[in-house]
């Protein structure tokens, strides 16, 4: 009988877990996830918690309840990886020995790497939303917050939902229209990027939306440091964004073991695979998935879905002797919530920018691409029944598939700009 | 695209100057774009980041955030900043020959 182990039970390694298991049977492989704790949080209900839309409570599962029967979970955290033995250590000095692993351990939020993120201040007049006690308290300040300048920032990208911010700016303007503030606090998007999002047509069209809400952009604003007490963002070639409450997105890196296991991730400690077989360039069986993996395409729920398909794939053949042949090809879709009940949609992969069309149909949709809709908000709300009920069993979703297609997009006008 | 003569040399760069084709690249180069950017005097320290950023953009396709230069170049971000002004990953990857880094998804 051949050993699979999966460290994480956040998304990847759940849906990757109940895909296999289905496969194969239990006498075949033996299949445990290992993981720190068993909370699992539907991560994208953490944009909502600040504004009161999404109440915590109702966003966190049992990680086990989540695992098909005849999966093993184990509750312990990783604290590194011999590849060379093909065994993980736990932090309670116990070994796991396995034929295949799977690395589905997603990102961590490092604030340590920016000074003062948590320093004098952190909880007062600085928050974050990246876990669900950060967003808690952010939700708390925000209650009472009805004045003066609200200043949103992520240090670096990498980061989960890379759209995150600009939602979280579109919400703020909505929220406070709501609450009759709106003309009494001004609101700034402080972002290291040269515009509202690295892909161009996807950019102007979320720059224009920026303009139209009177939120300002900061660019290429590169934050040095957090001043709580001052009350301001600081960069490192020393320009400041004064703000009176400052939503802070740390920078992220890959999970720490992966920093104690040499050979097996980059500087940031993400794990270093091929980007189309999703095998680690260090051992022909070992695999990332998700977040962890250092993939040039977003850090999002979908995307780890779609890897999904592969990764299993992959991991089946090397267990029986071959090579691998799935191959991943970055596609990603992200709804982008704008406020007032509506939401974009933009879908795209490592070749192709975010274009305007329709999907998951051409022509048909029913979601328009790239433009506000009430649709696509309901698609964002579905998204979570959707994530507990098929992705994470690891179903495909009904006419959604893993390759993007190119069918009935609208090619950029580059020239044109924003469309 | 279009073309600029650095060194006596022709090099085809895009619209915000960042050369597209990495081959057409050698020092004297480097020496001329970082002199029309400001840059008197390229250091051993200006150079040590400019040839990881070009070793990194040659073995991966993608070049280094400031992030990853802090971390892996040897140059501490503070120090980056003194040695290329304003925004030292665009900076030192036009010095290097490299495209426009995109800022990863
Ligand atoms: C605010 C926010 C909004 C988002 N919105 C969206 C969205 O709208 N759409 C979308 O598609 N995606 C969204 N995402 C991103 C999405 O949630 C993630 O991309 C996805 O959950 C990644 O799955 P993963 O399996 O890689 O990591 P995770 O689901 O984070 O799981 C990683 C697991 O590994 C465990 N682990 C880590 N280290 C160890 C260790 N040393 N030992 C044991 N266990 C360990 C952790 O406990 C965790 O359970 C959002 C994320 C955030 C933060």
């Amino acid at each position: 009988m051949k050993r699979i182990v999966i460290i994480g039970g956040g998304t990847g390694g759940t849906l990757v877990a109940n895909r296999l298991r289905r496969h194969t049977s239990t006498d075949e492989l033996q299949i445990t996830v290992v993981d720190r704790d068993d909370r699992h949080v539907y991560q994208p209900g953490l944009l909502f918690v600040p504004f009161g839309l999404e109440r915590p409570e109702h966003i966190v599962r049992s990680r086990r309840a989540q695992l098909h029967d005849g999966i093993d979970f184990r509750l312990a955290e990783v604290d590194r990886i011999a590849l060379d033995q093909d065994a993980v250590h736990l932090a309670d000095d116990t070994t796991l020995d396995y034929d295949a692993l799977v690395i589905a351990a997603g990102a961590s939020l490092r604030y340590e790497e920016t000074e003062g993120l948590r320093g004098p201040g952190w909880g007062e007049s600085v928050f974050s939303f990246y876990s669900v006690e950060d967003a808690t308290a952010l939700r708390d300040a925000l209650a009472s917050f009805d004045h003066g300048r609200l200043v949103v920032n992520f240090v670096d990208l990498p980061i989960k939902c890379p759209v995150a911010p600009l939602e979280f700016c579109f919400l703020a303007d909505w929220f406070l229209r709501e609450r009759g503030v709106r003309e009494r606090v001004e609101i700034t998007l402080a972002t290291p990027l040269d515009a509202a999002f690295t892909k161009p047509v996807a950019a102007g069209r979320l720059g224009g939306m920026l303009a139209e809400r009177k939120i300002a952009l900061e660019t290429e604003f590169a934050t040095g440091r957090v001043d709580g007490v001052g009350g301001r963002l600081v960069s490192w070639d020393e320009r400041e964004v004064p703000f009176d409450l400052a939503v802070v997105i740390p920078p992220h890196g890959g999970p720490s073991f992966v920093g104690r296991s040499p050979g097996l991730g980059d500087e940031l400690d993400f794990v270093d695979v091929d980007i189309h077989t999703l095998r680690s360039k260090a051992a022909p069986n070992v695999f990332a998935i998700g977040d962890a993996a250092s993939l040039p395409t977003s850090k999002a729920g979908s995307a780890t879905h779609f890897e999904g398909e592969a990764l299993c794939a992959n991991v089946e053949r090397v267990l029986g002797g071959e090579e691998p042949e799935g191959s991943y090809d970055g596609h990603v879709n992200c709804f982008i919530e704008s406020g007032f009940h509506k939401a974009l949609l933009i879908d795209f992969n490592y070749e192709v920018e975010p274009l305007p069309g329709r999907y998951p149909e051409a022509h048909v949709g029913p979601l328009p691409l790239l433009r506000e809709s009430r649709l696509n908000h309901l698609g964002k709300l579905a998204f979570q029944p959707l994530y507990w009920h098929v992705l994470l069993p690891g179903h495909e979703i009904p006419g959604v598939g893993a390759q993007m297609s190119m069918a009935g997009r609208q090619a950029p006008d580059r020239e044109g700009g924003d469309q | 695209m279009s073309t600029m003569t650095y060194a006596d040399r022709q090099v085809d760069v895009d619209v915000d100057g960042f050369m597209t084709d990495p081959s057409q690249w050698n020092e004297e180069v480097a020496t001329a774009i970082a002199t029309e950017a400001g840059i008197t005097e390229l250091t051993d320290r200006h150079w040590l980041v400019v040839n990881f950023m070009r070793a990194r953009y040659l073995e991966s396709g993608s070049a280094p955030s400031i992030r990853t230069l802090g971390k892996a170049s040897g140059v501490p971000i503070r120090e980056l900043y003194e040695l290329f002004p304003k925004g030292p990953a665009k900076l030192a990857a036009k010095i290097a020959g490299i495209p426009k880094p995109r800022g990863c998804i």
